[in-house]
């Protein structure tokens, strides 16, 4: 055990994780996070709690990850390289680590051009590669990325994002292996439509001996719309939407398109549960917390087991 | 070279307004290649000043002047004698040749005309693209001539990040995406080892203000 958090024994012990996520309030009220801890409490694993995510300024995804622990959810707490330097880093690690939380996600962070302060100097001062590699040190080595000793290293359950799909595509398996070689646990994939390149990437990082060395989750987000779904196309950037997705939401009845939605995303799962190599999902509902716990239910992942 | 743009004439208007004795120094060598600061910009914007403050009744005697390289003593010298009886010397070089020459002239105000913008290359005429970042230790050699720290719009060192987008760069589609050039040319190449590995932080060199001495060379004392 490197950690010993609940995502990580789910993991260890075969069985099939799901994770969910949640987004920090434009503000400081702590009770927007618990209601929305409230849904998603006993259906998943773990929770990525999000960092100033699409570059807009939201509470602090490690503060908001101590209020989840204090609803009774398990953080995954997310940290873009975007918004600090390798000293802030290091000690908010050391920090979280410090109020119980157990798993981190190492991300590079949407560019701020895209958020709410474009005027923003971004930091990048190093990116999401080095950044699992300093997290992986700090806690294996217990040294800091200077070389000094941490008096207590912060064991955390290490995890990154990786997107199966965009160009170059051939490179994509690579990439993985080297967050593996950096020292990455776990990976939480980009949101998942096209499943027939999804499972060429798989197979490719079957054929690489990759999945062994590494628990890889699958992204789902259930369309809502036909307009959510055009808007993922065209607009949001790494994102593989094939018509056929689009096709079959307009083709549901009035009044059903959310549903069918989320038809589709149970049978994505159900057939991620089958695939060689494929440790668990990871369910995107982004400010569609309220519906975690039916599509969780629909999904046949509950009860969420006991480890 | 240095690329530099000349500042807007109201904000330049603005530095000047005290002065009515001022000597333009324009620079022969990066931003005169850039069509900013050299001889015949120098001139356009004396007249531009001489112009606007006769039609705000605040006249200027403004005189012009160009010499080869503002970064250079051996060229300053030849101002020496020229600065006498200027209230303020208004520089159209980058930084580095504003910030020499008041470091020589120390009683005078020196201001800028212009703002020094990158390091970049000359695409046409009056075009130029940024192509470097003077961070001290170049991974060129291994990225395929393409710089991560400038074309890359969060400086990834183990690219591409996840917003890549089919060849252009997540923060807009005419910006091409860096890592996916480095990709290209190095699969190309034959060269795809280059960025197989996981590259370790960076040691930043560019935090403080940086000095060379050649080998062989010293410092004067
Ligand atoms: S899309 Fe490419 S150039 Fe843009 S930030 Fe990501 S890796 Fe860098």
């Amino acid at each position: 055990m490197k950690a010993g958090s609940n995502l990580e024994k789910i993991l260890e012990a075969g069985h099939f994780a799901f994770t969910g996520e949640l987004g920090p309030p434009r503000g400081s009220n702590a009770d927007e996070v618990r209601e929305k801890a409230e849904f998603l409490k006993g259906n998943v694993d773990s929770v990525n709690i999000t960092d100033n995510q699409t570059a807009m300024v939201r509470m602090s995804s490690w503060a908001a990850s101590i209020i989840a622990i204090q609803a009774g959810l398990e953080p995954n707490y997310q940290m873009v390289c975007r918004d600090r330097n390798r000293l802030a880093m290091q000690s908010d690690i050391l920090g979280a680590y410090a109020l119980g939380v157990r798993n981190m996600l190492c991300l590079s962070g949407d560019h701020q051009q895209f958020g709410d302060h474009p005027q923003a100097l971004g930091v990048f001062d190093i990116d999401s590669m080095q950044l699992i590699n300093m997290a992986k040190t700090m806690r294996d080595e217990g040294k800091f990325l200077g070389g000094a000793d941490i008096e207590e290293p912060p064991k955390l359950f290490i995890g990154a994002a990786s997107n199966p799909f965009a160009e170059p595509f051939d490179w994509r398996v690579h990439r993985l292996a080297k967050k593996i070689s950096a020292g990455v646990d776990f990976i939480q994939t980009q949101c998942i439509y096209n499943m027939e390149k999804f499972r060429e990437f798989v197979k490719r990082a079957n054929d690489m001996g990759l999945l062994e060395k590494v628990y890889l989750l699958a992204g789902v987000t259930p369309m809502k719309s036909v307009g959510m779904a055009k808007y993922m196309k065209s607009k949001v950037p790494g994102m593989d939407v094939p018509d056929e997705i689009i096709k079959r939401l307009q083709g549901a009845e009035k009044g059903k398109v959310a549903d069918e939605g989320i038809k589709i995303a149970c049978e994505q799962i159900e057939e991620f549960k089958e695939l060689k190599g494929i440790a668990g999902v990871h369910l995107m509902a982004i400010e569609w917390e309220h519906m975690v716990p039916e599509i969780a239910e629909r999904a046949g992942v509950l009860p969420r087991p006991e480890v | 070279m240095i690329v530099a743009k000349r500042k807007p004439i109201d904000e330049i208007k603005d530095l000047l307004k005290d002065y009515k004795k001022v000597l333009n120094v324009g620079c022969g060598t990066c931003v005169a290649v850039c069509l900013t600061g050299g001889e015949k910009e120098v001139d356009v914007l004396c007249a531009e000043l001489d112009m606007a403050r006769k039609m705000d009744d605040n006249p200027v005697d403004i005189e012009g002047t160009t010499i080869e390289r503002q970064c250079d003593r051996e060229y300053l010298e030849a101002l020496d004698s020229k600065v006498e009886g200027y209230e303020a010397i208004l520089s159209m070089a980058c930084g580095a040749g504003i910030q020499f020459l008041a470091e020589r002239y120390p009683e005078i105000p020196v201001l800028p005309a212009v703002d020094t913008t990158f390091i970049g290359v000359n695409q046409g005429v009056g075009w130029y693209e940024e192509r470097c970042r003077s961070c001290s230790s170049c991974v060129l050699g291994m990225t395929g001539g393409v710089c991560p720290v400038t074309m890359c719009a969060k400086g990834l060192y183990n690219g591409p990040c996840g917003g890549t987008n089919d060849g252009s760069c997540e923060i807009k589609k005419e910006q091409p995406c860096a890592w996916y050039m480095i990709y290209e040319r190095l699969e190309k190449q034959g060269r795809l080892d280059c960025i197989i590995n996981f590259k370790p932080a960076q040691n930043w060199e560019n935090q403080v203000p940086r000095t060379l001495i050649q080998p062989g060379y010293e410092k004067p004392e």
